[in-house]
């Protein structure tokens, strides 16, 4: 396992947000999370990545514990995230955007920046290829030099993955990313997705409601409701299975497309 | 701000673009230069052409220029609130008066420890403070400003009210730095410097992280970069700024005393900041120059120039926020 | 003067220097609770109330007398100038600032701040102004301990007050609506409040209760200045902080505590009256680091 958690809960004023959650990715894999609306999925995420202390149980990334870490030590031991609405740096240029994520991946201080130290300026010149590099994979070097608040959503969406991939993560978390797409980007979403995992080698982790996107981009869904893991399994297995469907009754017609 | 695009009135773009143009013509590298060039002729000549009551003005403008291009990286790059800078530019002046005058330690080997002091009295109050939400910051900076201030005033090594005289000035090579121009040639070798550090820094991963952290925390967080860790790097970086123009103006008066630390002058030097555009150097150096030229311009009005700043200060944050230099767009 | 004398004593000086503070930092709290925002002009409306109080007594002691009666016209006059005042401010200054960064709308307040302070220093040249009452020094003693008239009228005066917004905030209607628009503005639009109006009396209220604090404070101390609400200012935010801010009881509290905190520290023999002014700033920055929330505030997620 790559990411395990272990009896997660997570409460707050006296509500559960969630209830002793068993949890794991597998290295390699490309996962999904999904549940109805208020499940407790984004939590989970932000207990995963350090925004949320969990009151109780264990999180371990390669064995390593994250309990009661910082969300940018989290990132730094190789855990990215995207959000679920959008959260570029919008008034700074793209290719800035996605440097962001090598700070992390280098140590350069305000003297060194001063005085131009040589061991500065290769690291300056390594953070700009690498993130070159990223913004190349998603296919916007064209854009690096726009602002980031004037690119097209499903460009910014694709900015931000670029700029997760840019902490030279292990394990990537997208929350919606195909949320507000249409159906080519999705398509290209689907594509991206698995070139993260196959020429990276970054196993990834998605919050989607594109019932269509999930089932066919992963491996292995996992379920959540009210706070509880309650099924998981391949596509098929989980698509069949009445305790889903169950959970998704009274959903909008949306979702319930299965 | 994108909502206002479509209903810019023609004329405003015909200047916009104007702007821009400006901005392109010095794009590249050897016209940069040229300007750069340019500008550091006219910083030598002048105090030549200049009288000697001129020189002693422009003087203290580069010492402005100074503080607040080291302000500009507290509330420009990383938007942190600064209310109290002038205790680092008080702890500066004061740790190089004591060291040279009342243990007659040679004022250049003294810098180091002024710098030091003043990046400890950074880390001791932007460690603890800089958790908090952005507006206690701002007040505790205040305080701390003040604490600076009657702690000066209270002391017997800092000369109490009336502060310490005959601090020596200081010899470079055998010459004694003392008349007025030589003092002019110092404060724009630190401006140049300071001009550069700002520029080179703004350019780097730590310059980039600070306007990270600015725009939304929580992303920065999750790319990986310690939110304090950085603000702390700011607050000392802009506190070593302003320790560096109290050490020089401490040798240039030979005087000091906590009146030249107040609060009034901390909100100077932040209006100067202000005024010229947060976070943009250019804009930045002109309000250093228009916060001291401009009482020389109004010195017939009295207190009412004091008003006049207040009014003038209101008014560039309920209409232009951003500073009266231009922005460049991309 | 045996030493519970002496504590005593202290104990009066404090709820005096209490009274000021508690009545100063409801301001702040009001205002924060409603726009989170920390006004930092509102020292400078306590000053303002004082030089409005002066000029209003100097109006109404021919016919009331410049004693107790006539300085309590001239601060129901200045409370309801200076209130108007605070209203003026909050719409022209930080109305439109209510979606800006953070950033922009302190500067902005610490520009309003200045505004006031250098209008009122154009227009007495820097100097003290002399605030002339009729106002005796008598009082009555009980043991060692003197106790005036003045201290006593002050400190009823800032009860009654205090006492008054409790009510209003608890059992009006606008005093309910005020703490739901610092709860959650938007749902208080959904539901049909006026949020520009509340935001407006609870302006005018604080910076009314400021001018109460100035006119009295005019009134004991004998002289007044362009600069004397920038101390008051800090300190008071010191006590709105200490009791919690956004909590009106805290704030009453706080302002108290720092008074009667105030008049210890400067009878322990190391501290005196030159660090006073130090200790405050210290427990400032204490109270901030160590329990933002301070004794009544509810402790709220900043974060995500």
């Amino acid at each position: 396992m790559l990411l395990q958690l272990k009896g997660v809960s997570l409460s707050f004023a006296g509500n559960t947000v969630l209830d002793a959650v068993d949890f794991g990715v597998e290295r390699g894999r490309i996962q999904s999370l999904i549940g109805p609306n208020g499940a407790g999925k984004t939590s989970l995420f932000n207990v995963i990545t350090g925004f949320y202390r969990p009151q109780l149980g264990e999180i371990s990334l390669d064995g390593q514990p994250l309990i009661k870490r910082k969300p940018h030590t989290v990132t730094r031991l190789g855990i990215a995230r995207t959000f679920q609405n959008v959260r570029l740096f919008h008034e700074m240029s793209v290719l800035e955007n996605v440097m962001a994520g090598q700070h992390c991946r280098s140590r350069a201080g305000a003297l060194a920046a001063v005085l131009r130290l040589p061991s500065q300026r290769a690291e300056e010149r390594r953070i700009f290829e690498t993130s070159l590099e990223c913004l190349d994979f998603v296919g916007l070097t064209a854009y690096r030099d726009r602002l980031a608040t004037n690119l097209a959503y499903g460009h910014q969406r694709r900015v931000e993955i670029a700029r997760a991939l840019a902490t030279e993560p292990r394990l990537l978390l997208l929350d919606e990313p195909a949320a507000g797409l249409n159906s080519g980007e999705k398509q290209a979403l689907i594509e991206l997705i698995q070139r993260i995992r196959d020429a990276r080698g970054v196993s990834v982790l998605l919050i989607e409601h594109d019932m269509s996107l999930v089932m066919n981009v992963s491996e292995h869904i996992s379920v959540l409701d009210h706070g509880s893991l309650i099924t998981e399994g391949t596509p098929q297995a989980v698509q069949n299975d009445p305790a889903v469907i169950e959970a998704y009754l009274g959903q909008d017609d949306e979702e319930l497309a299965l | 701000m994108a909502d206002s695009t479509p209903s810019t009135p023609p004329d405003e773009e015909r200047r916009g673009n104007a702007v821009q143009r400006f901005y392109a013509a010095f794009e590249s590298p050897p016209r940069r230069r040229a300007l750069h060039l340019l500008l550091l002729a006219i910083l030598v000549v002048t105090p030549w052409l200049a009288s000697q009551y001129m020189t002693v003005i422009l003087t203290n403008a580069l010492l402005y220029v100074v503080l607040c291009l080291g302000l500009n990286v507290v509330v420009g790059y990383a938007g942190l609130l600064d209310l109290g800078y002038a205790a680092f530019f008080a702890v500066g002046a004061y740790t190089i008066g004591i060291l040279t005058q009342q243990f007659g330690i040679n004022f250049w080997a003294a810098i180091p420890f002024a710098l030091a002091a003043a990046a400890l009295a950074g880390v001791i109050i932007g460690g603890p403070t800089l958790r908090l939400r952005s507006d206690y910051l701002a007040i505790v900076t205040l305080g701390f400003g003040e604490i600076v201030r009657f702690s000066a005033r209270n002391l017997e090594i800092t000369g109490g009210a009336s502060g310490l005289s005959h601090i020596p000035e200081p010899t470079l090579l055998g010459w004694y730095i003392d008349s007025a121009i030589d003092f002019y040639y110092v404060f724009a070798v630190l401006a140049v410097l300071a001009y550069i550090a700002s520029q080179r820094l703004f350019d780097s991963r730590l310059g980039r992280a600070w306007r990270y952290v600015r725009h939304d925390e929580d992303a920065a967080e999750a790319m990986g970069i310690n939110r304090v860790a950085v603000k702390l790097a700011a607050y000392i970086t802009g506190a070593i700024f302003g320790a560096l123009g109290g050490i020089f103006f401490a040798v240039n008066l030979g005087a000091i005393s906590p009146e030249s630390f107040s609060f009034q002058q901390s909100v100077l030097i932040l209006l100067a900041v202000v005024l010229g555009g947060m976070g943009k150097i250019p804009g930045v150096i002109l309000g250093a120059f228009i916060v001291v030229l401009g009482p020389e311009l109004l010195r017939d009005f009295g207190t009412l120039r004091l008003l006049v700043f207040a009014v003038l200060l209101l008014l560039i944050m309920l209409f232009r926020p951003s500073g009266i230099w231009p922005e460049k767009r991309s | 003067m045996a030493w519970y004398d002496l504590f005593l004593q202290m104990i009066v000086d404090g709820l005096v220097l209490g009274a000021f503070y508690a009545l100063v930092a409801l301001g702040y709290t009001m205002v924060f609770g409603v726009i989170k925002l920390l006004n930092f002009a509102h020292g400078d409306l306590y000053m303002t109330g004082a030089f409005v109080g002066f000029g209003a007594l100097s109006l109404v002691s021919g016919v009331f007398g410049a004693g107790w009666p006539g300085i309590f016209i001239a601060m129901l006059l200045s409370m309801l100038a200076v209130g108007c005042l605070g209203v003026v401010i909050e719409r022209v200054a930080y109305h439109p600032m209510l979606t800006a960064p953070r950033l922009s709308i302190l500067i902005t307040a610490l520009a309003v701040s200045l505004v006031l302070q250098n209008a009122a220093l154009t227009l007495t040249g820097g100097q003290y102004t002399a605030f002339r009452t009729d106002l005796g020094f008598g009082g009555f003693s009980l043991g060692n301990l003197f106790l005036s008239w003045n201290q006593i009228v002050l400190v009823t005066t800032a009860a009654v007050l205090m006492i008054a917004l409790e009510l209003f905030v608890s059992k009006t209607l606008y005093g309910r609506a005020m703490r739901a628009v610092a709860i959650d503005k938007d749902m208080c639009r959904m539901l049909g409040i006026n949020v520009s109006a509340v935001i407006a009396i609870t302006f005018f209220i604080g910076s009314g209760l400021a001018a109460a604090a100035g006119t009295m404070a005019g009134a004991y101390y004998g002289s007044i200045w362009y600069f004397m609400g920038f101390l008051i200012g800090l300190k008071a935010f010191t006590a709105a902080v200490i009791g919690g801010i956004g909590s009106i009881t805290g704030a009453m509290l706080g302002g108290l505590i720092l008074g009667l905190l105030e008049s210890f520290g400067t009878h322990i023999p190391f501290i005196g009256s030159e660090w006073k002014d130090v200790f405050t700033f210290t427990i400032l920055i204490l109270v901030l680091v160590l329990k933002p929330t301070g004794l009544l505030g509810k402790s709220e997620v900043e974060r995500m």
